[in-house]
């Protein structure tokens, strides 16, 4: 088994470039069935790790600091809020064809007048073990 | 996974026992295994402190037998009569405990499961251990373990595989699943012996238990001798195969005064009284590899002609290209690195964009003296690892390479 993060930012996709906020309450409530159901399926299945959700970019900071100096502090509105990560879910399993079938669903989550969004979902490989032979 | 105490060692022992004869009686997997983990449960909880019973065994199958049959009641009436009928029998003889561990063994690893779902079933099943347990080592959720171990056990009962030794031109195909099975289970613990996932090591001792039950099965095959010796073989290394940081020590560069000489001395044992018997298979040949490595007092001692041999052979019996990769380092060290990145070259793109491939490129180029091209191969290597130790060493090999050949010509 090998795990992966499926990322996902708020740039939307092509099925939907509006803000949530502005959609039907119906769809939300669509959206957010879709989600819940998704999460039950990979639980079922046996795959699921973790999924959750991030508080919004308005409470979003970036912190650096020089190892010295109190660290420097930027909070938002960020001109880039849409690239930053929405949420994640973590999945094990078995394949990284089964990881892209999963970001696939998630991807065509519905989205107004249940359109699928189309949003674009990051597959990323979890590291793992090294190889047995080192 | 915690510590093993007495009364822990003789559950995990008594385990496999207890639920085949529940099995055999009831003919449900899946609420036998049920049942059984709770009667390890409630041992688990009385025993230290009530002291054993006079016959452990006999007190789990009877208190496994009374969940069962607990369990069983609460369905339909016809089941329930069914059930309880079956539960008044008495226990088979003692003499089919054996049979009845090694049927359970086949059935944990069937071929119809995945090697994921065959792994949980087999570490739950046969090695008693909790589902807690086992989703701890494989760092998933108890409650998506729980799923994993129960689709594992739904598959086996529509699968409909009865309860019984496989017919005998079936059960070297069976054979070879279980090994695998107790294989994948071995390196899932030995590979993370590095680095952050130190707790997963016991997955290690708990395959080399489970294999040392499958020999005391059937000593003659040897393939399981071989399987057996294999993981004792290599784990001998693992005091060594870290650095303090948690880093990774490839085998070149090992302190081998701190290999386990126990277990090699046994691991050796076991090899060379399978090779005598004929009839050799992949694991005793990966096995004699191993016991080739681990009899060198210092690495150049390794006997590398006989290794390269090995790997020849190893080759035609699996067709596998990544045993080609380690025959092509023992070509080099046996011939030199012109034999082994020609080895490399006659894979073509049979690995193509694999990183193993780079590493061993890079290993090879760098003892051909080919710094620039070596540093590339280490730097694509370490790009394309799903492995953090594994990253961290190419990159740290590209670093150092760089770093010598800038000195060399900066002198």
């Amino acid at each position: 088994m090998t795990k992966f993060m499926l990322l996902q930012n708020y740039e939307g996709g092509a099925g939907c470039q509006l803000p949530m906020a502005e959609w039907a309450p119906q769809d939300i409530k669509a959206h957010i069935d879709f989600q819940h159901a998704l999460n039950a399926e990979l639980a079922a299945a046996g795959e699921l790790v973790d999924a959750q959700g991030l508080a919004g970019p308005e409470l979003a900071m970036f912190v650096t600091s020089d190892g010295a100096g109190a660290p420097v502090v930027t909070d938002g509105p960020f001109p880039e809020s849409k690239e930053l990560l929405a949420g994640y879910r973590m999945i094990d399993v078995e394949s990284q064809a089964r990881a892209v079938e999963i970001a696939a669903k998630a991807s065509a989550a519905p989205g107004p007048g249940g359109v699928p969004i189309q949003q674009p979902i990051e597959v990323r490989q979890v590291m793992g073990a090294p190889s047995p032979d080192l | 996974m915690t510590a093993g105490t007495g009364i822990e060692d003789l559950l995990r022992e008594l385990a496999p026992q207890v639920l085949g004869v529940l099995v055999r009686r009831s003919g449900d997997f899946g609420a036998a295994e049920d049942a059984v983990q709770e009667a390890l449960l409630a041992a688990a909880l009385h025993w230290p402190a009530d002291g054993l019973p006079d016959s452990p065994r006999a007190w789990l199958i009877q208190t496994a037998g009374r969940k069962m049959t607990d369990q069983v009641r609460s369905e339909q009436a016809r089941r329930r009569r069914e059930g309880a009928a079956a539960m008044r029998e008495p226990p088979p003889a003692p003499v089919t405990d054996r049979d009845d561990t090694l049927i359970l063994v086949f059935m944990c690893c069937h071929p119809a499961l995945t090697p994921a779902s065959a792994i949980a079933l087999t570490l739950r099943a046969v090695g008693g251990l909790t589902t807690a347990e086992i989703a701890n080592a494989f760092l998933v959720p108890e409650a998506t373990m729980a799923q994993r171990i129960s689709r594992a056990k739904q598959r086996i009962k529509s699968s409909a595989v009865p309860f019984a030794m496989p017919a005998s031109d079936d059960r070297a195909q069976r054979l070879r699943s279980v090994l695998h099975v107790l294989y994948l289970i071995f390196n899932e613990g030995y590979t993370s012996s590095i680095g952050p996932d130190l707790h997963r090591t016991e997955l290690s001792g708990e395959a080399i238990r489970l294999a040392r039950m499958v020999h005391a099965m059937l000593p003659g095959d040897g393939e399981v001798t071989g399987l057996l010796a294999l993981m004792l073989l290599n784990d001998a290394r693992r005091p060594a195969r870290t650095g303090p940081g948690g880093e990774l020590i490839p085998l070149a560069e090992q302190d081998r005064s701190r290999w386990d000489q126990a277990l090699i001395a046994e691991g050796m044992a076991l090899i060379t009284g399978a090779l005598a018997q004929g009839s050799v298979g992949e694991y005793q040949v990966q096995a004699a590899i191993a016991a080739l490595h681990d009899e060198a007092a210092r690495v150049e001692d390794t006997d590398w002609p006989q290794i390269l041999a090995l790997y020849g052979l190893l080759e035609r019996m699996t067709g596998n290209p990544m045993v080609a990769l380690n025959r092509a380092i023992a070509a080099a060290m046996a011939r030199g690195p012109a034999a082994g990145l020609a080895l490399l070259d006659a894979l073509g793109d049979r690995l193509a964009g694999h990183y193993r491939l780079d590493a061993v490129r890079a290993h090879l180029l760098e003892m051909s003296g080919d710094t620039e091209a070596a540093v590339a191969h280490y730097r694509a290597a370490a790009g394309r690892t799903t492995s953090v130790p594994e990253r961290h060493y190419l990159t740290s090999q590209a670093a150092r390479l760089r770093a010598q050949d800038e000195g060399g010509h900066g002198s």
